[in-house]
């Protein structure tokens, strides 16, 4: 018996580099933390207090009763992106060919992997605009590029600025992750704040990734599609979905608008790892956008008198807050306590059972802040904001 | 305050009428003051006509009570229709709810009682002897699933993981 010369009596490394140098988020540890404890508050939760409508369940359990259970094409229903692209154009005035320009995702986070995966190699740099999302940074590192982050904070109310951004810009420069209105922040930009953002896209030659996953909740001004944007169309990826509008975040569906050649790219890798989204989500969400309209408006009413209601709560609790023009996100300063924001977090479960998400987990211009989020019961958020007043008033420098 | 914020603050009271003054102030970002005097005007128009609680008596025991619906036809007088008689109705403390119908009927009469007995009696003896009836067809309810939006016993607790991205 011969042997190869490859054969071998020790153990090979099992995991790869990239992954074994990506940290597990922090939310992570909240989450371990906060779910040991009985009768806590949750300030925690990123997702929508509402279920799905029921017309939208309803659509779902239907598809299933007329026997919808094979795959759909790859980019999703032709129905679907009909239905998207209408949608898009009506609310947002930005038009797409639903034939060559929509890719029906397994939820925005899908979304922003095909993105970053169809357009950037290896030693790109792409800017982050932060405190973001928790995924753009490690998605960007995943896939052998440099995530570089873009800080903002409270002294532009955590919107994204021309000279921040120039700032930041190399040679090896290739992308911009946005994300307004924001997620941890609450921050909203105006059109023509995000025209000074098309600028430097523009002089740089840059693409722009804007996830705009939260453009039904801008509670004081109608949100603008970066795409709607003179000449942006083109350099635009425009991610978002049906999770948080629609209340529908475990059903895993979202969708992005770019133009043909990158969507196309786009579809090569999710026809090659996904095949296709979920069927029976999709006919939900044909359905949600074809009849959600009345419950998205009230699901927004109700999140901006809670939104109004939390800026002011915080504030007189002593923690020193901005409003929040979107999502459904509050992030006040922790500093009146002298804690960082780690050390608030934690103390507020252990003394207070209320759970909140340290800003400093959702990257640079976070620290100091923690993410309050407000899609919860009036009556469990009346109580929440009465134990951080207590907590504040007995920590208070 | 303005026309959108004072329908928010009647969509907000109609949903949940225990909201302090000082909740709904920030809720609307007004002043207290301004909440109250808008609440005030809105009660003075009988926009607002009562702040109630929604009961599930059948969970208290000793109070049990009957409730039937009954369908009324009645022959409508000259020059107020239907109004007179149903301002007849609508006087007797047991009568919680009516409604001009369109359809097979004219009037829908919700009736509570403590007992079937008492519910009958009043069929019998006040409603069906009124001059413009002409017939009754009663209903009586068996159980209560959902009343005014509400969701009796309701189930569906929140299922979110305590802390997500
Ligand atoms: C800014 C942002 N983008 C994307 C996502 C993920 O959305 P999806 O459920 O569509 O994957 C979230 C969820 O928290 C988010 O906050």
């Amino acid at each position: 018996m011969t042997q190869s010369s490859l054969h071998t009596t020790t153990r090979k490394k099992r995991l790869s580099k990239t992954v074994s140098n990506i940290e597990p988020s922090g939310i992570r540890r909240f989450f371990d933390l906060a779910s040991t404890m009985e009768d806590c508050i949750s300030l925690g939760v990123g997702e929508p207090d509402f279920v799905t409508p029921w017309n939208v369940r309803e659509a779902c359990m239907a598809s299933l009763e007329q026997g919808y259970t094979s795959y759909t094409s790859n980019a999703g229903m032709p129905e679907l992106r009909q239905a998207i692209t209408d949608y898009m154009d009506e609310r947002f005035q930005v038009s797409y060919d639903p034939e060559q320009e929509v890719i029906v995702t397994v939820g925005a986070s899908e979304a922003i992997d095909l993105a970053v995966r169809a357009t950037i190699d290896p030693g790109d740099e792409v800017l982050v605009a932060t405190p973001a999302f928790v995924s753009y940074e490690p998605l960007v590192t995943l896939s052998g590029a440099v995530p570089v982050p873009v800080k903002t904070d409270a002294s532009t109310d955590f919107k994204l600025t021309k000279e921040r951004l120039e700032a930041a810009i190399t040679e090896r420069s290739r992308a911009i992750v946005l994300s307004f209105p924001n997620n941890p922040t609450g921050a909203v930009m105006s059109k023509r704040e995000l025209e000074a953002i098309a600028e430097v896209a523009e002089a740089y030659d840059l693409l722009i990734f804007s996830d705009e996953i939260y453009a039904e909740l801008s509670y004081d001004i109608p949100h603008t599609a970066f795409s709607a944007l003179e000449r942006m169309h083109d350099r635009t990826v425009l991610i978002s979905g049906f999770s948080k509008a629609f209340a529908m975040t475990g059903w895993r569906l979202g969708f992005v608008c770019a133009p043909a050649d990158i969507a196309q790219a786009m579809l090569k890798i999710h026809q090659y790892a996904l095949m296709c989204a979920p069927t029976q989500a999709q006919h939900g969400a044909l359905e949600a956008l074809r009849n959600g309209r009345e419950a998205v408006e009230k699901m927004t009413n109700s999140y901006r008198a809670r939104r109004n209601y939390t800026v002011h709560a915080l504030n007189e609790a002593g923690l020193n807050c901005h409003l929040p023009g979107g999502s459904f996100y509050a992030f006040p300063s922790v500093e009146a306590t002298g804690m960082d924001d780690e050390t608030f977090a934690e103390q507020l479960l252990i003394e207070e059972k209320v759970a909140v998400v340290p800003g400093s987990v959702f990257g640079k211009g976070g620290e100091g802040h923690v993410r309050c989020s407000y899609a919860t019961s009036l009556d469990s958020l009346q109580t929440a904001f009465a134990r951080m007043e207590a907590f504040v008033s007995r920590h208070g420098k | 305050m303005t026309s959108d914020k004072e329908i928010e603050l009647i969509r907000i009271l109609e949903h949940n009428g225990r909201v302090e003054t000082e909740v709904l102030a920030k809720m609307l970002d007004e002043s207290e003051e301004d909440v109250k005097v808008c609440m005030q005007k809105l009660e003075d128009e009988q926009v607002i006509l009562s702040y109630t609680a929604i009961v599930d008596w059948s969970k208290v025991t000793k109070e049990e009570t009957i409730a039937a619906m009954i369908d009324v036809k009645v022959t409508p007088q000259r020059d107020v229709g239907f109004d007179e008689v149903a301002a007849r109705i609508q006087r007797f403390p047991e009568v919680s709810a009516l409604y001009l119908m369109s359809g097979t009927y004219d009037l829908s009469v919700v009736v509570e009682g403590q007992t079937m007995d008492g519910v009958a009696r009043f069929v019998s003896n006040k409603l069906s002897t009124l001059d413009a009836v002409l017939s009754t067809t009663t209903h009586f309810r068996l159980k209560k699933y959902k009343h005014d939006g509400v969701v009796f016993n309701q189930d569906e607790k929140d299922r979110r993981m305590v802390v997500s991205p």
